[in-house]
């Protein structure tokens, strides 16, 4: 009796509690209410939070300058990786944990193809976009590689990403025999910066477009319903002519190029590289994104866009703490606190436990309405 | 294909199987060390070396298989452990602490993890990925919270009780000088070498071991079975916490200092050494003794890889790596091929 | 407490939100009675046995045991197995990781520690005494599902339970492990334990119960003797209505002549696939429906699920419309025209979080290509358009499969093979486990198709079914094919000897 078994569905608690019931049970309600509170916070706290100024940068460009455009540009490796990291949990039901050492790679691979033999080159050793599509390639070959463990071996993603998890840093450092190169040239600082006129930084343009190609993507191809048939019912999927196998892999290799982005975006802010220390965590930030967007972390269904608002509702809780004069090493203590509440909240049977007592305030009325 | 055939290895569980595996290579490992790198290897203390360097190691590894043999994951491990030696240094150093009070402080911060987590985890069913890498994120940021850099305990009793070796009776080797050196191990050696033993009889005896197992083979079936599925997931991960505390004062002893750099990484190292142990983390499947082998050979091969001279640390990493996925393989083509459907 | 009761449920509601599972529902059962639990899907037999072993906490009612004068509170399995009551499920409910003996004690035995020589011991013995080949030390997954079952009763027995519940124990097991299971339900009602016997299969109900009490709609229509009760009064009371619709359910009769004259739509020659069927040669013409009989386990959907490339082929040729084509894997099949509905509608058939819409157009949408999605209009339109000829029951085309009752689930599944408008329809067990009432359409639907020159193969366990809808049925022996009978030779004694070997 399968209709008997279902998770209760919306109950007859009055019309105002049932549409807001509606909402909460729509899956970006929990991204929009974390970003919510937050800037209610910020504006009670701090108005001057929301204040954007046209200020002068170092090299005497207008740029436009506050906490919101610090959000907006931060927060774009993670936009990026999010998508990927969307595709990858609905399509195998787990996570990629090595897109951190993956980003040192690719960035690693990038001033590599860039600077040549010599760590410090005056001049670019080959052309930037040269040096991005290796760095593509590069890292979507890493992404197969997860995506075979996972995919032909049936290996478990986690744990099949740990190995390049615990590897990546290393390679990243290999790649470029230990050295730290550092690239002078102001047109590579472009991508991670600002582009000299535009007062915008240009990650948030490389995340607008990623935003963009995805949701052509989606719109375009099956790659939504495939991904989600085949995490929700693999066997089944594949009776009705889908490849379990390879929608799996081509995940991990679209997370690749995701990877490959994001670490583009990440070497360029700097002009070099920190094996060590690039990216640290953003595996767990990326996680959480896709959790905060109400997104299953045991596959199926997935919502695109509150994934994306995920992340940046992270990047908006660092901003604001740092804010708070929060220092960054103890920050993941606060991040923690705010990601266990808002786990909390949306966890199943809170929410039924809440319903519940709604219900009971409004017992009168439930009767009226069943009635 | 002759794995199929033989009724032998057929009736033989996958835990032992996969334990089975560990162990022989281990010693196939070991011996190899000793045949290509010499004699190094022979000498008892190398040996006791790798368990004074990996007790604390082994403690936590032994709390990852508890909670991954439930089905379920605890990445905080390595952040509770630093946690737990930033307190304790501070607790000693600053607060006038003693070594007895500081040994609670470890194991009530242990526990509070292991509550909260398992709690979460078991009774609210978050998953337990999030929840622990909350947890981790937590630690970690408390480390530094408690103390932001790096310092010695110089607390007298303590470093008496950090200094404190025990020697292996009948066990030693003569030094440069020609004298008779007997081989020691530290006290964390003999605290973890107990854990194994209580958590290998706990696994295999005492009924909540067994109730681990049934939770991970299948939670719903156990729940059929009259098993309080929810109080046995909170046990596991009340358990791991506890033994994380356990952990980070073995490790803490070792080191003598507190720093919020301590032990990172330590959870992919027992999720590593647990596997390589024969742990799955499907869960139902995993064995003590194996992830006791698990931790020593991952430090074996660790030791392999800087007595080759490739002292740099990536070297090391990437051998680690290699070796966890030469294990999953071998995991995964040994089973799939045993338990193949019988036609 | 009536007289030799030993259990009494009264007054038992359950609701859950938006459907009144239970309304006032009174069961007893007596001390070494075999007692049938019938009704249709929905009609709220699983509800009433998981409040009764404490998986759903009940809203309304009392619940009584013998020796108790006050009602007993079960709020979860383990207070069902205190007080006796154990349950076998037809999903097998034990831990595959565990061996065979602990299997059989864990999560009830006295003291901290486990007794590994004497649970052995014990297992092993009850599993003699009960003719249960599995050994105690055994790990349980590599027992087959028919003897985990067995090791679930063994568990039950040994618990010494004064109430025993089956839940579809029969649907898993071929005809001798049923003869077997039996004959373990009639030792245990001669021992005085009282058995509760949910099944679909009426024919085993008039087998072994005593008495049956038949549910409908969640509530109770009556508890009857079994002797007082013709099997087509007891489907009348299942279904609530007079049984015109059934009995006027003829077979088509169709010529046969005509059929044979039609070319070949699909042949098979001497095809195997590493599920283990045994090369064998299949043909089916325009506008024939035909199907593969045979015990549970003798190759069935092995055959079909080989000529769909559900599974890989080792060996064979398959032609259609007599050009020799090449199918690999299942998308090669619907390229090719074919659509196969699986037996296992919830593991193979429904991909169950999807809406109903996304579920109907699936097969169709992957046939059209991965770059060419289609419109939501288009979706909408194919999916309403099926939702009404199938007359599928849902709240709207977005609704998730999942909530679907199992007969509508499998209506979609069947909208979603016919969407793709096939030439050769394989319907492996489409009407297992749901409604009568759907049964029948889906029967007639079969028919329809077939007159507007579609194939069909159809598989059914129920040998009736079969007649009712096949003009030729291929038989199955242990993965072999055993023989082909059509015309006059298609009746229900003929069907049997074939199975069973003897030929005449």
């Amino acid at each position: 009796m399968p209709s008997m078994e279902n998770k209760p569905k919306a109950t007859a608690a009055g019309k105002l509690p049932a549409a807001l019931l509606g909402l909460a049970k729509h899956q970006i309600f929990i991204p929009i209410a974390a970003l919510m509170i937050l800037i209610l916070f910020n504006l009670i706290a701090d108005p001057s939070f929301f204040t954007i100024t046209l200020d002068q940068n170092s090299a005497g460009d207008p740029v436009y300058s506050g906490y919101l455009i610090t959000i907006l540009d931060n927060a774009s490796e993670l936009a990026i990786l999010a998508i990927g990291m969307t595709l990858v949990t609905a399509a195998s039901g787990g996570q990629d944990i090595s897109v951190g050492s993956a980003i040192a790679i690719s960035g690693s691979v990038v001033l590599r193809v860039l600077c040549g033999t010599n760590s410090r080159p005056d001049t670019l050793q080959t052309p930037i976009i040269v040096a991005f599509l290796v760095c593509c390639v590069v890292a979507m070959l890493f992404g197969a590689f997860n995506g075979a463990l996972v995919a032909f071996f049936k290996i478990q993603p986690m744990v099949a990403t740990l190995i390049l998890f615990t590897a990546g840093r290393s390679i990243a450092a290999w790649i470029n025999n230990n050295e730290l190169p550092i690239i002078s040239d102001a047109a590579f600082g472009y991508y991670g910066n600002f582009i000299p006129g535009i007062p915008v930084p240009t990650p948030i343009f490389i995340a607008i477009a990623c935003m963009l190609v995805i949701a052509l993507a989606l719109k375009f191809t099956n790659l939504g319903l495939y991904t989600q048939s085949v995490g929700i019912n693999a066997e089944s999927s594949r009776l009705n002519g889908i490849n379990p196998t390879w929608v799996k892999f081509i995940t991990y290799v679209i997370l690749g190029l995701c990877v490959a982005v994001a670490g583009f975006i990440k070497v360029s802010r700097f002009s070099t590289i920190n094996y060590s220390v690039v990216a640290k965590d953003i595996e767990m930030d990326a996680i959480l994104a896709v959790a905060l967007g109400g997104n299953a972390l045991s596959g199926g269904k997935f919502n695109m866009s509150a994934s994306i608002l995920g992340a940046y509702v992270i990047q908006f809780l660092t901003t604001t703490l740092f804010k708070f004069n929060v220092v960054s090493s103890a920050l993941p203590a606060y991040k923690a606190v705010v990601v266990i509440l808002l786990v909390v909240l949306s966890a199943p049977i809170v929410r039924d436990k809440i319903s519940q007592l709604w219900k009971k305030r409004t017992p009168a009325k439930t009767v009226k309405e069943a009635n | 294909m002759s794995l199929r055939n033989n009724k032998a290895l057929r009736n033989l569980s996958d835990t032992n199987l996969l334990l089975f595996i560990t162990i022989v290579v281990f010693f196939v490992m070991y011996g190899c060390a000793v045949v290509f790198l010499g004699s190094g290897f022979l000498k008892p203390q190398t040996f006791f070396n790798i368990l004074n360097e990996n007790a604390a190691l082994i403690i936590l590894s032994c709390g990852m298989s508890l909670v991954m043999i439930t089905g379920g994951i605890d990445i905080s491990v390595g952040m509770v452990t630093a946690l737990v030696c930033m307190s304790c240094a501070v607790h000693l150093d600053y607060n006038g602490g003693s070594v007895p009070t500081a040994i609670l402080l470890a194991l009530f911060v242990g526990l509070m993890f292991g509550l909260v987590q398992g709690f979460l985890i078991a009774y609210l069913e978050i998953q337990p990925f999030i929840v622990t890498l909350a947890g981790m994120f937590f630690a970690k940021g408390m480390t530094t919270i408690v103390n932001a850099t790096q310092f010695n305990v110089e607390h007298e009793a303590f470093k008496a009780l950090k200094a404190t070796r025990i020697t292996v009776p009948g066990m030693g080797s003569l030094n440069k000088l020609g004298n008779y050196v007997p081989a020691y191990v530290e006290i964390g050696v003999i605290v973890a070498l107990i854990v194994v033993v209580v958590l290998f009889v706990l696994l295999k005896w005492v009924k909540l071991g067994r109730n681990f197992y049934a939770v991970g083979g299948n939670n719903q079936s156990a729940n059929m079975l009259g098993i309080n599925v929810k109080r046995t997931k909170f046990l596991a991960h009340l358990l791991c916490g506890l033994l994380a505390g356990i952990g980070g004062f073995v490790y803490f002893l070792h080191v003598g200092s507190g720093s919020p750099s301590h032990a990172s990484g330590a959870e992919m190292n027992a999720i590593a050494s647990s596997i390589i142990g024969g742990t799955m983390l499907t869960g139902g499947v995993g064995n003590i003794i194996g992830t006791f082998f698990g931790v020593l050979s991952l430090s074996t091969i660790k030791n392999i890889v800087s007595s080759l001279g490739l002292d740099e640390a990536w070297w090391t990493n990437i051998t680690v790596a290699a070796m966890i996925c030469l294990f999953l393989l071998i995991q995964s083509v040994v089973l799939s091929r045993k338990n193949k459907r019988k036609l | 407490m009536q007289e030799g009761a030993i259990l009494e449920m009264r007054g038992i509601s359950k609701y859950f939100p938006g459907v009144r599972a239970l309304q006032d529902v009174d069961f007893t059962l007596r001390g070494g009675d075999i007692h049938a639990l019938m009704g249709e899907n929905g009609a709220g037999k699983s509800t009433l046995i998981k409040v009764l072993t404490g998986v759903y906490p009940k809203d309304a009612g009392q619940v009584f045991m013998k020796d108790s004068a006050k009602p007993v509170s079960i709020k979860s399995p383990q207070d069902a197995q205190k007080l006796g009551i154990s349950t076998v499920y037809q999903e097998i409910t034990l831990c595959p990781n565990l061996t065979v003996a602990e299997n059989m004690y864990i999560g009830r035995t006295k003291g901290a520690l486990t007794n590994w020589k004497q649970i052995n011991a014990r297992a092993g013995s009850m599993l003699e005494s009960l003719g249960i080949p599995a050994e105690p030390t055994q790990q349980l997954a590599s027992c087959s599902i028919a003897v985990q079952q067995m090791v679930a009763i063994a568990r039950a027995v040994d618990m010494e339970c004064k109430v025993l519940i089956l839940d579809e124990p029969t649907s898993s097991l071929d005809e001798r492990e049923v003869t077997k299971l039996f004959t373990l339900m009639r030792d245990l009602k001669a021992r005085g334990v009282g058995i509760i016997f949910v099944t679909h299969f009426l024919e085993q109900v008039y087998e072994v119960c005593d008495r049956i009490t038949v549910l409908r709609d969640g509530k109770l229509v009556g508890e009857y003797v079994i002797d007082d009760l013709p099997r087509v009064q007891l489907v009348s009371k299942m279904l609530g209505k007079e049984l015109d619709d059934l009995s006027g359910m003829q077979k088509v009769e169709t010529a046969f002549a005509e059929k044979d004259a039609q070319a070949p739509v699909l042949e098979a020659e001497q095809l195997a696939s590493i599920a283990g069927v045994k090369p064998f040669d299949f043909t089916i013409r325009k506008g024939e429906v035909n199907g593969f009989t045979g015990l549970l386990g003798s190759g069935r959907s092995e055959c079909v699920r080989a000529i769909y490339g559900a599974d890989k082929t080792t060996g064979g040729v398959v032609k259609m419309n007599g050009k020799r084509v090449k199918i690999a894997k299942p998308l090669d099949a619907m390229k090719n025209g074919i659509s196969y509905l699986p037996e296992d509608r919830k593991r193979d058939g429904i991909v169950g979080d999807l809406s109903v819409r996304e579920n109907i157009i699936l097969a169709l949408q992957v046939m059209k290509g991965f770059f060419k999605p289609f419109t939501r209009a288009q979706a909408e339109a194919f999916a309403d358009e099926y939702i009404k000829l199938l007359d599928i029951k849902t709240a709207s085309s977005d609704t998730p499969i999942k909530s679907l009752s199992g007969g509508n689930q499998q209506k979609v599944i069947l909208a979603r093979g016919l969407l793709s408008n096939p030439v050769y329809l394989i319907l492996d067990e489409p009407t297992r486990g749901i409604d009568v009432g759907t049964k029948v359409d889906i029967q007639k639907l079969v028919l329809k198709l077939a007159s507007e020159g579609k194939s069909i193969t159809f598989i059914s366990s129920e040998t009736d079914e079969m007649l009712r809808t096949c003009s030729r049925l291929i038989v199955m022996r242990d993965r072999r094919v055993v023989g082909e009978l059509s015309g006059a030779e298609l009746t229900q004694n003929r069907i049997m000897t074939t199975i069973a070997g003897g030929d005449e």
